[in-house]
């Protein structure tokens, strides 16, 4: 059922932009943040002086002041600036901080920007393993020395093999193969994608058969590091009713927007536990938005490796409880299956700049409601799901609708 | 809670007594040695670092708590390609102990590879030593073996 744009207490996309992800050696963070921000006001027909709040999402430069360095870009107006970092959910909290200011009615229009430059650093190890010459305890465990590698693995492959293993061992039907079909899918739909930092299919038995990362995830199951920013412009339903008509059919609302972190749960405490805060956040977005997981034509979803997204179709209530391997071997996450997950080629192939990647799902989401998406369009999409989730942990999710006009 | 694990001297040939540290406080050494864990009084919910309340329900008082060595196998993976100087394959685990606390640890004493670990594998814990310093004081970190 497409959005009502009458309602004025709603909060709507008008603008929104991505650069391709990738590498960039000759443009840094700054420049990658002010291109984004610039075409996505210019997507909706605004400028800079219409912003009323900036919110700016940065992992690894948030104590740089990324919005201050974006105003200095592209106009010093005064406005308020929040810099935001909240692990890989740090674009889907920089929309949710200028969400927030337009509900409480503070602005009527704001920009988010997320960010991330990671050249090539890897995202393998853990912490640094320092060379002690004399054992003393040190840090909260008291460990003499490093123990990543001796009591488990603090690489990200790993831990997230070991939420996707776990489970493995809960529910029938999954392991290495399901798990592959995956990055399968996500490679062979990130084709379709120009923006995508990847493009190249694989067939099941080149991912299953690629070097081992950490068992059950080859190289080809886990997401790059990359460059790249995405931007969106939210306007209060008020404000879009004094807008053209072409704003007002392109606009997409913003059903839902939430946020959660880790209830104490028991395994939570050593390993990661990032189906609780999944479910709570999905749960509250249903409620909030009245959309039901079955009336969803696409999700973008946090596949920040083939074992983490399988999770996820549980956690989103997108298959039967506990039916995630079956549900991904019927078909039902492919393209032209019951509810398309990650169409863009998802972290795995699209690419993971981790400031980016929240704001890039909305960006996503948002072109394939307004039926621009070319190539990789979901035909008819009306209603679409954003989610992301960042150890510590933090959860992210937006639904998103159609303007009805 | 914060004080230094106390070292433990052991004859390990008649002649050359090595000094021993276990890699973690929460790791005690002994004849059999055992994980120890900060227990709050009011739910029991189980810590192996320090807590100002308990996560779970807020109370402030906490029990150690010896915990079980019997474990089983939760979830696991084969690292191949680890933290520069970690030896790899290894096997990397999370275990849930008979009195059903998480453990974070690697599977010792087994093949690293999937045919050979299983989930839901019955494990109970050991130790091994990891290295020595200049000071010849040796190392030694908990791990889970087939049991
Ligand atoms: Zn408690």
């Amino acid at each position: 059922m497409p959005a009502d744009p009458n309602n004025g207490d709603d909060v709507w996309v008008l603008g929104t932009h991505m650069t391709k992800f990738g590498r960039y050696p000759d443009k840094d963070w700054v420049d990658l943040a002010s291109e984004s921000a610039m075409e996505a006001m210019a997507d909706g027909k605004v400028t800079i002086h219409d912003m009323e709040i900036l919110a700016a999402g940065s992992l690894f430069n948030a104590s740089a002041g990324p919005g201050q360095r974006i105003q200095k870009q592209i106009g010093q107006t005064g406005i308020p600036v929040y810099n935001v970092a909240n692990a890989c959910a740090t674009g889907a909290t920089a929309i949710r901080t200028v969400y927030m200011a337009i509900k409480a009615g503070e602005a009527e229009m704001g920009l988010a920007v997320g960010v991330e430059q990671m050249g090539k650093m890897g995202m393998l190890t853990g912490a640094t393993k320092k060379e002690s010459k004399t054992y003393e305890p040190s840090g909260r465990f008291g460990a003499v020395t490093g123990v990543d590698g001796y009591l488990g693995t603090d690489g990200m492959p790993g831990v997230f093999a070991q939420a996707g293993m776990e489970y493995a061992n809960d529910h029938d039907g999954v392991g290495f193969e399901q798990f592959a079909k995956v990055a399968y899918k996500n490679h062979k739909n990130s084709a379709l994608n120009p923006l995508a930092q990847y493009r190249k299919e694989f067939s099941l038995e080149e991912v299953m058969g690629a070097p081992v990362m950490s068992y059950p995830n080859t190289l080809l199951m886990c997401c790059p590091t990359g460059d790249g920013a995405a931007s969106v412009v939210l306007v209060s339903g008020e404000r879009l009713k004094s807008m053209s008509k072409r704003a007002q059919k392109r606009a997409v609302k913003i059903s839902a927007s939430v946020l959660t972190s880790d209830p104490w749960t028991e395994s939570g405490q050593v390993l990661p536990d990032v189906n609780t805060l999944t479910r709570n956040a999905a749960e509250q977005a249903y409620e909030k938005s009245g959309v039901d997981p079955s009336d969803l034509d696409l999700v973008e979803l946090h596949d920040c490796f083939a074992t983490a997204e399988l999770l996820h179709y549980d956690n989103l209530g997108l298959c039967e409880r506990g039916g995630a391997g079956d549900w991904i071997d019927s078909g039902g996450p492919f393209r032209d299956g019951d509810t398309p997950v990650n169409v863009s080629g998802g972290l795995i192939s699209k690419g993971h700049p981790i400031g980016a990647t929240g704001v890039a799902n909305v960006y996503e989401v948002t072109t394939h409601l307004r039926g621009e998406a070319g190539d990789r369009q979901v035909k008819g999409a009306t209603v679409g799901l954003t989610h992301v989730i960042g150890l510590g942990s933090s959860c992210g999710i937006h639904i998103l609708e159609k303007a009805a006009v | 809670m914060t004080k230094k694990p106390a070292r433990k001297t052991t004859a390990k040939t008649a002649s050359v007594p090595t000094e021993q540290v276990p890699l973690v406080d929460y790791l005690r050494l002994g004849a059999r040695p055992y994980l120890r864990a900060h227990e709050c009084t009011k739910c029991g919910a189980r810590y192996f670092d320090r807590r100002n309340a308990c996560a779970k329900c807020g109370k402030t008082e906490f029990k150690n708590a010896r915990v079980k060595n019997a474990a089983r196998v939760k979830a696991f993976t084969i690292v191949h390609r680890a933290a520069p100087g970690v030896p790899a394959p290894y096997v990397s685990a999370i275990v849930t102990t008979e009195d059903g606390t998480t453990v974070r640890s690697n599977i010792v004493n087994c093949e690293p590879s999937p045919d050979t670990v299983r989930l839901g594998m019955k494990v109970k814990l050991t130790t091994y030593p990891i290295g020595t310093d200049d000071n010849g004081c040796e190392a030694v970190a908990y791990g889970y073996q087939p049991a």
